[in-house]
This record gives C-alpha cells, structure tokens and sequence, in this order.
C-alpha cells in the first residue's frame, strides 16, 4: 500500500520546501510553505474551514491578482462563444517577469455573485481558460492559475454546450503545456470544476482552503440523504488544508493571516506572491521535457490501493451464458 | 433486473422491458446481447458480458484483476468504506469498477478497460484510475490502440479529493497517446456521468455511445432540482449529446464490436509517414 504520507514527506524533499512558522500570525516573506502537517498549531475544524473558505470577504482572484500582480491586463472571450466572467485572465507582470494568470472570479457581494455566476464557470469559461493556457505556452510564459469554485455550473445550457467536454479538455491541455504551472487553491476547489485549473507542476492550497470530490452538502444529500449532515460529510471527506497535504493533493499551504485571509487581503497577497514566486524561480530553469516527466509523476502516483500477491479467481460466468445454458 | 448477478429464480424466466413494457423472455433477451427486440431498449450490462461481446474469442487477457482500495480517509456514512467494498464485490462478482486488459477486436490487438455500473455505480477511486493507467501505459509502450468502454455515476466519494485526482491522472496517460499518434476510442453507455465523463470519458479520438445512454457531466436529478420541467426532451440522452457535437456516434449495441474493429484498424499507429496501404 502506498503511504500518502510517506508521498508528500518525499515530494516535500524534492520541492526543496520548507517548514514555515508555527505561529501562522507571523507572515513568512520569503515564500515558505507549510509543508508539514505537524506544523500546523490549532487547526479549525472541517467545517469551519468550509466557512471560512466561502466566505464573501475572503480575497477573490481579482483582488489578489491586483495586489500580487503589476500591470495586469484582463482579456476576455473564448472566441467562439462569449466572454465567461465566472472566469478572468489576462498578461500580468509578476515579480518583474512576464506571465499568463487565469482565475475562477467570485463576488464579494449577492449583486457581483449574480453577475459571475457564483463563481461557477460555464463551458466557454473553461475554453477562455484553454486559449489563455495556450497563449502562454506559445510565448514561453509562466502561468499561474488561482482555483475558487463551488463547481462548474450544473445548468441545462452547460450541457448543451459541453460541460463535461470542457473540463476534460482544460485537464488535457494542462497535463501536457510545455510551460511552468503553479496553480492556488485560493477558497473553493470544488470538484471537477475546480481540477479543470488545477493540473500544474506546483499545486498550493492557501492555509484555510478546500479542496473536494463534492460539496459537503451534495455528499450529505446522496450519501446521509440529508443536506442537514453536511458538517458531518465535510469531516469525513477530508476537504480541508492539512487533510490535503497529508494525502498529497497539494505540496504545500500558503500561510494566511491570523483569523484568516478575509482579514487582510494585503497580507494574504504578500504571502501568496512570496510563494508563487520561490516557485516559479525553481521551476522556470527546469527543461521542459523534465517539467512535463515531473508533473506527470506528480499526478500519477496520487492514489492509495493495495495489490495483493494471491491468484485471481476465475472470472464470474457472465449472464447471458448462464440464462442460455452454455 | 436481466444483468444482475443475483441467481436465477424461476420467476426470472421474463423480463419487462422498462420502455415498452414487453415481457420478455430471458433467452430471447440474452440471444439479443440484452436490448429489447421490441423497442431496441438498451439494458445495462456487466463488465464481463461487455468485454465477451466486444473482443475475439479467447482473446481477453486480464491484468491487475486483484488492485484492491484502501480506505485512506477512513471513511464511513452509514457504512464503513471497506463494508461497501465488500458489499459491492458480492453484488456484482467483480474486484472493482472496471476491468481492464488485452484483446483483440477484429484482429487488432488493443489494450481495454471496461467499466462496471453494478461496482458502487462504476464510481473512479485509486483503483478504477490505477488500473486505467497502467493500461494506457501498455497502449503507449505496446503502440495498440486504448479502448475504454465507460458506465460510471463519477468519481467515488469514499476517496475524497483522491478520487477527483484520478481524473487528472488518468488524463495525462491518455494525452501521451495523442502525442504518440495512439488511437483511443472512448464508448459511453448507460449512464457515463460526471468526472468519468469530465475527464478521459470525453476524451477519445472517437467518442461513441450506446443509444439513449444518459450522458451527462451533472447527474440528471441535480439539474432536475435546479430547473424542473424546463428541461429539453431527450436530455443528456446519447442522441441529444451527438446532436449538440460531442459524440461522435450513436452505435446500436449489435453493431458496437464491427465498428470498433472498423475504426481501430483504420487508426492504426504509425510512425509519422502518410498510410496509404491496408
Ligand atoms: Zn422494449
């Protein structure tokens, strides 16, 4: 069986992280991350932590994309369909350097959330995404990507329109984009939706973020059939920071300020800036054929399973045989 | 329930078909690969029935039959995960939600992976991903085409975020194909939602479907509940999602293995010159 936590201790090694502060109040500025998961000191619950990372005063990608960014500019459309502004990209300079950011937008306020859509993209935002993905392999720029969704939006109109395609397509186009790729995990990672910008070479997760095959209501619903057990299915998923870490879904946690980022989106900012770009400086000498092995790898050895040594036993006689006698 | 694996009582001499409802006679429907000769009504099969229509006799070779979960949230709802494991494996006689090995359809030989609906609703945990991994890997080192027939609710929830990765895992195998000129035909039957469909399920070279499987990216009964009765006829039907440009084919199930030898062998992988020979 493969141990996650051994998994993370060695991609921890590789990435040349290291242990941030105990006491989270006090913001590293040079790009360190909590790697450890015993370094975490009073961790919130899981549910807590799903507040937190809803929470209508968090950052949202614009917010930190002003304040981590210089000179960013927004371009829109997937230029086939329409401009999705559940989903914001555009060239930015970070650091100095030049670089390609694509972000799920979420409102501050019930009046911005109408107009994006709660954050919840719809098929041309993920292609917007794919075209933004695309621009910056062409010019050898980094790109950043910043994750906060509940999901993708679930509507008859994204069907029609491929949602499902979409997805797959963004996830495709990440495994194989012969450029560096750091993505956040800002609020939300919600399911697909969220994976769809998710597939980097580095993937960080601020400290009070989730990260889920399912919301918490949605798996109390089919699982407990019943929405009132959503605190319970927010436990037993395992959505929250160090649960992530600890299974290696992401390397590692950007520190927030103390009570948490919607305290001071400034901090927050400096944190994340100081993070993507330790990051980015490790990662853009890599060659990209090495870049392409490495980010393969760090996808293909996530999972737990045992293989066991016995004889299988003989296949199951299918049905039709069986009804037919032969 | 014709495809179920529950042993045969002698009430179970008949079927009703769930769309016209004939009463079927279980020979009749098992000479017929289980679609109603009455309204072409397509039942939902097992792994093993789908792998012994779809490949040359005795061609099948499993590989990694025994991959087993782990249950690394330790997680339990109204059953501990390695219950529903169990209980999963009692009612559907297989290891795990998919099946996977090598074949030959029509002569080509291809490596398979078939899913099992009956398997926790074909959900994608490590298991199902590993498994599909390994056999996109033998695709890429053996240069045979991946055929990946799909029957799954999504990724599996007992796994967290775990499964949803497997979704990007079994991507970026799938995406080396492409580079390599590998072909990969990807068949969806009833029902192939969610991150199955969001991921390598949306993915093929070919993307073909089963008439009137439900194909969708969110369960029917979320945007049921989002929008009720203004939801279009044939909705996220096999039919429907062809007419919008995402399915490339709707195949009747009599005719899946002839097309799928067809295009395999027109695909074949070559080295980068221009076939023009059979
Ligand atoms: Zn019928």
């Amino acid at each position: 069986m493969r141990d996650p936590i051994g998994t993370i201790r060695s991609g921890a090694t590789a990435l040349g992280l290291r242990r941030a502060a105990e006491d989270n109040g006090d913001l590293p500025a040079d790009g360190l991350l909590i790697v450890d998961v015993s370094g975490i000191s009073g961790r919130v619950s899981a549910w807590d932590a799903v507040k937190l990372a809803r929470d209508l005063k968090r950052p949202h990608a614009l917010d930190l994309i002003e304040r981590v960014f210089d000179r960013f500019q927004e371009l829109h459309g997937d230029r086939s369909f329409r401009d999705d502004p559940a989903v914001v990209g555009g060239i930015a300079h970070l650091d100095g350097h030049p670089v390609v950011v694509v972000g799920q937008q979420k409102g501050g306020s019930t009046e911005e959330n109408i107009q994006r859509n709660f954050g919840m993209p719809h098929p041309e935002g993920y292609r917007k995404a794919i075209r933004l993905y695309r621009l910056a392999e062409r010019f050898h720029l980094p790109l950043v990507t910043l994750i906060d969704t509940p999901g993708a939006y679930p509507g008859p109109e994204a069907e029609e329109r491929g949602q499902a395609e979409a997805i797959a397509k963004s996830i495709e186009t990440l495994t194989r984009l012969r450029t560096p790729v750091v993505a956040v995990v800002l609020g939300e990672g919600g399911s697909g939706g969220a994976l769809a910008l998710g597939v980097a070479d580095v993937v960080l997760a601020l400290e009070n973020a989730i990260y889920s095959v399912i919301s918490p209501e949605g798996c109390a619903a089919i699982l407990w059939r019943s929405g009132t057990e959503a605190e319970r299915a927010a436990k037993a998923l395992k959505l929250a920071g160090p649960d992530l870490l600890a299974l290696g879904i992401v390397d590692g946690l950007v520190p927030e300020p103390r009570g948490g980022a919607q305290n001071d989106h400034d901090a927050t900012a400096r944190s994340v800036k100081a993070a993507v770009v330790a990051q980015l400086d490790r990662l853009s000498p890599v060659p990209v054929t090495e870049l392409l092995a490495g980010r393969y790898e760090r996808f293909r050895r996530i999972g737990v399973f045992v293989e066991p040594e016995t004889a299988p036993a003989a296949p199951r006689r299918t049905w039709w045989k069986r009804v037919l006698g032969r | 329930m014709p495809f179920g694996r529950r042993k045969e009582l002698p009430s179970h001499l008949w079927t009703q078909c769930p769309d016209c409802g004939e009463m079927l006679f279980n020979k009749q429907l098992a000479r017929n690969m289980n679609v109603c000769p009455k309204c072409e009504h397509h039942f939902k099969i097992g792994a093993r029935e789908r792998i012994e229509m779809l490949v040359d006799k005795g061609s099948f070779e499993e590989r990694d039959p025994l991959l087993a979960p782990g249950d690394p949230l330790g997680f339990t709802d109204t059953k501990g995960y390695p219950q529903r494991i169990e209980a999963a494996r009692a009612k559907s006689g297989e290891q795990e939600a998919v099946i996977t090995g090598s074949a030959r359809i029509g002569g080509t030989p291809v490596e398979l992976g078939v899913m099992d609906f009956e398997f926790i609703g074909g959900s994608m945990g490590s298991v199902v991903g590993e498994k599909l991994v390994r056999a996109a890997e033998r695709a890429l080192a053996e240069r045979n085409p991946l055929v990946i027939v799909s029957a799954s609710g999504g990724a599996r929830m007992q796994e967290g975020t775990l499964a949803l990765m497997q979704m990007a895992k079994v991507v970026a195998a799938t995406a080396r194909l492409g580079d390599a000129g590998i072909p990969y035909v990807s068949v969806l039957t009833d029902p192939t939602t969610g991150g199955v469909l969001a991921s390598y399920g949306s993915l093929g070279d070919l993307v073909l479907a089963e008439p009137k499987a439900l194909i969708g990216f969110s369960g029917a009964r979320v945007t049921d509940q989002t929008i009720g009765e203004r939801l279009p006829a044939g909705f996220q039907r096999a039919e429907f999602v062809r007419d919008h440009g995402f399915v490339d084919q709707v195949v009747p199930r009599s005719q899946l293995r002839d097309r799928i030898a067809f295009f395999v062998s027109a695909l074949r992988p070559t080295a980068g010159e221009v076939r023009w020979s059979l």
